[in-house]
């Protein structure tokens, strides 16, 4: 009889998370940064020499003037360019060197540069990273808020078909096998994001979505083409760590094929190396409109 | 009178002059194989080749589990014309992977070798007209024969290859595996990349799963062209880094093993106590796997005695847990049903292929680089591995119960010896900072009420951060040799004239163990592929590289 199972999960207790929305990670978590405006143009050289990934921006402007904020970009300046951040724009006149930037969607998340400038770059707890705009993963100086979604930029069909219920086919595209870890996490006990409606399925016939993990490599690019043709319309495409999202650190190999993301509009990205699982859950959450 | 045939590197991590290799006739070099191959516990870590402006070199590098040594020797070729050169796989099976690797990426030709198939197919092989979708598969015609193709896209949420059963009824008579969907470009990448840091973080996502185990091989080999001394409290804490992450794989391929035998009960159970060890090492270091925490020189995580208080207390009641949960799945008649005699591995077949890890050892392979050729905290500590001798699912999914047993405790001993080693865990001062933190437990998803000071990590003098520009011995071949949750993990780097790295070799234990999962399935049901398949838990991305 199962009084033994009975009497091991009494021991065990309640394993889930009560409220996912509102959990919070512990404080050496390695979430949304926070940059200081302060940051001189040649400590930002040196950040954009250490980071390992290209995910630090320098932003130059004219002599006087203030970034705008739709022309925030995450460029690096080119190796050479390194020992004098001021540049030409493009007609000619002088820029100098205004503000630094971490693009999340670039970002392995292994604090050195917070090592490197203590007091001027702070990792946050905060694990609400995705967002349906690219540009929004990329975090500008002084900033403290949280990352969000655009609902305008929200495809309409996704909130009126997937919000009750979203079943979604995940492939590992040269994935590392840690976020295809989390992504199993989210739907654990301690997790459960199928107390949403929110499941991953066997078959790409049964799935409303991709998520995508991994830099995509050549050997596994027509194969996420087929199980990404399988899916019936309307669908969404999900990217899934840092390593979908940009490459990460296998950025620029010659074994990565990265084509498929220029056919398709991406819905959700989900920023992380690997993205945790309430990073995961929370996005999807904001994507298809649940409270 | 030294052998003027090989040299021999008695340190692991250690390091070599390449002019001290010594080269050999390609004749000497198989009868020299052969006398190796004859000791007992011999096996082959790594063969491979570096090309050089005029010429191929061969090195292969035999690792003497008896001596805890490993012994080096090579051969060269000219590059013109492409060398055919006799199989060493011919006579010692175990070499099949390497030649194989060689064959795929170079374009030389080893006559004589039974099943000389591509591996991974990698971006820049010799011959880009073999492509993935056209895998020499071995066939077999008959009219009750039928073939089954799985993947690469699975069912769950795991890391592509294909599968290719040849079946009779449910009955399978030959599995081959066809990977390389994962192939990233990672050893290319080790010698494009010069930064230490950048070589870390690659490292750590050769295998995501085995972060620690593979950066902690990663920073054994810069350490070691370095000539960095590892200080005794940094050496203890990335074995506690290693441990815990065999801890947490162990028992979620616990909770794996029992999802593929619809045991619910198991599942559940332990996946939530998987949970509680990572975000153990989550609380250490800021990411579940450990990515981050393993550095060459030093640490940007120390270990501060918070931390390892509250590692004890949470394996002390993961402890308890896991032994009345295994203890339950393990007296199960219909647990015992579906693990016993299925998938069975024998000791011969194991050697024959050079198994590693914990799937030689549960073939009763006495096969452990913690007990071979000890690192980090494992030196100069006797090391007894954990052996079973079945061969079958239940001893991989029993060898996992002890040594997760095997690794609570070590974790225990290593945290006592910190209060002898380290300032931090006797100095009062230290310990004031922590005295406000709450004892109140955790609760499972690692959400934590508890209010940390924004200054997590305490920078004390004697703590060493991490070195990102060490000058590198020119000229030499490092090797560095983990036993990570999988197995033997090997590293090896070559560096030019100047100290710059200009070949790497990461090879992850799955390398060696996906043929021993094809040999475990024949004879089995098909249906009982799944299973077999989670009791060995082998590495895509790892195989792949």
């Amino acid at each position: 009889m199962p009084l033994k199972e009975i009497n091991i999960f009494r021991r065990h207790g309640k394993q889930y998370v009560p409220d996912l929305r509102k959990a919070e990670l512990p404080a050496i978590f390695r979430g949304r940064p926070i940059i200081s405006r302060d940051i001189t143009a040649t400590q930002a050289t040196a950040l954009c020499n250490l980071c390992p990934v290209g995910a630090i921006g320098m932003i130059s402007v004219k002599p006087g003037m203030k970034p705008e904020p739709k022309v925030i970009a995450a460029t690096r300046l080119l190796p050479d360019d390194v020992s004098a951040p001021d540049t030409k724009s493009p007609d000619g006149s002088r820029m100098e060197f205004s503000e630094c930037t971490i693009d999340l969607g670039k970002c392995v998340f292994c604090r050195e540069c917070e090592f490197a400038l203590p007091g001027k770059i702070r990792f946050t707890n905060d694990h609400k990273l995705a967002s349906n705009v690219r540009e929004r993963l990329i975090i500008s100086p002084g900033n403290d808020r949280p990352i969000q979604l655009d609902p305008v930029m929200v495809r309409r069909e996704i909130r009126y078909f997937f919000k009750h219920a979203l079943k979604l086919r995940q492939v590992s595209a040269a994935g590392d096998n840690s976020a295809e870890m989390e992504l199993n996490a989210a739907g654990n006990v301690n997790f459960d994001m199928g107390r949403y409606g929110i499941e991953f399925v066997a078959s790409p016939r049964h799935a409303d979505g991709i998520v995508i993990t991994g830099p995509i490599s050549q050997n596994m690019a027509e194969a996420l083409q087929i199980c990404y043709d399988a899916i019936p319309s309307p669908k969404i495409v999900i990217l899934a760590g840092t390593d979908a999202i940009s490459g990460g650190i296998f950025s620029g190999s010659e074994a990565l094929s990265r084509e498929f993301l220029n056919n398709y509009r991406v819905d959700l990205y989900v920023p992380g190396n690997p993205p945790h699982p309430l990073t995961f859950i929370n996005g999807i959450l904001d994507l298809i409109g649940r409270q | 009178m030294m052998d003027q045939r090989y040299t021999e590197i008695l340190t692991n991590p250690g390091t070599v002059k390449l002019a001290d290799i010594p080269v050999m006739e390609y004749r000497e070099f198989l009868a020299f194989t052969d006398l190796l191959m004859g000791e007992e516990g011999t096996h082959c870590v790594a063969y491979m080749v570096v090309p050089l402006k005029d010429r191929y070199r061969f090195i292969c590098c035999m690792a003497a589990d008896e001596n805890h040594a490993v012994v080096l020797f090579s051969h060269e070729q000219p590059l013109h014309p492409l060398p055919s050169l006799q199989s060493v796989t011919a006579k010692h099976f175990q070499f099949h992977v390497f030649e194989r690797e060689i064959h795929e990426q170079f374009g030389i030709e080893f006559p004589g070798h039974p099943w000389l198939k591509p591996i991974r197919y990698p971006f820049d092989r010799a011959d880009q007209s073999r492509v993935m979708n056209n895998y020499p598969f071995y066939a077999s015609e008959g009219e009750e024969l039928h073939e089954v193709g799985v993947g690469p896209i699975h069912a769950g949420i795991i890391e592509p290859g294909h599968f290719r059963f040849i079946c009779h009824g449910e009955r399978v008579l030959h599995l081959e595996i066809h990977l390389g969907y994962q192939h990233r470009g990672v050893e290319r990448l080790f010698a494009e990349k010069q930064g230490i840091l950048s070589q870390s973080i690659l490292a750590e996502s050769i295998a995501g799963d085995t972060a620690v185990g593979h950066a902690l091989a990663y920073a054994g080999v810069i350490e070691s062209l370095a000539g960095m001394m590892v200080s005794k409290q940094l050496s203890m804490e990335r074995v506690i880094a290693l441990e815990l992450e065999r801890i947490a794989i162990h028992i979620g391929d616990t909770a794996a093993l029992c999802t593929d035998i619809a045991y619910q009960f198991g599942q559940v159970v332990n996946e939530a106590l998987r949970t509680v060890i990572i975000n153990t090492t989550q609380r250490w270091c800021g990411n579940r796997f450990g990515k981050g925490l393993i550095r060459p020189g030093g640490s940007n995580y120390p270990l501060m005695p918070d931390i390892a208080a509250e590692i004890l207390k949470n394996l002390e009641n993961v402890e308890k847990r896991y032994l009345q949960a295994t203890d339950r799945i393990f007296s199960l008649p219909s647990v015992l049903g579906r693990f016993e005699g299925t998938g069975k591995l024998s000791t011969m077949q194991a050697t024959l292929i050079g198994a590693v890890g914990m799937a030689a050892r549960s073939s009763g392979m006495y096969r452990d680089i913690r007990w071979s050729h000890p690192f980090a905290a494992y030196t100069g500590h006797p090391f007894e591995p954990v052996m079973l001798h079945k061969g079958d699912v239940w001893s991989r999914a029993m060898l996992r119960k002890l040594e997760v047993v095997k690794s609570i405790e070590i974790i225990r001993e290593l945290i006592k010896k910190f209060t002898i080693y380290d300032l931090r865990f006797t100095n009062e001062d230290s310990t004031n900072q922590n005295s406000e933190i709450n004892h109140k437990p955790e609760i499972a998803d690692g959400t934590s009420e508890i209010n940390h000071k924004p200054e997590i990590v305490n920078r004390k003098s004697e703590i060493v951060n991490p070195i990102y520009d060490p000058t590198l011995a020119p000229s030499s071949l490092a090797i560095s040799l983990v036993e990570g949750w999988r197995g033997e993990i090997c590293h090896i780097a070559l560096t030019d004239d100047a100290g710059k790295i200009i070949h790497y070799k990461a090879k992850d234990p799955s390398l060696h163990n996906w043929l021993a999962l094809a040999l475990a399935v024949r004879n089995q049901e098909i249906s009982d592929f799944p299973l077999c398949n989670k009791s060995f838990n082998l590495s895509y991305c790892g195989n792949d590289v």
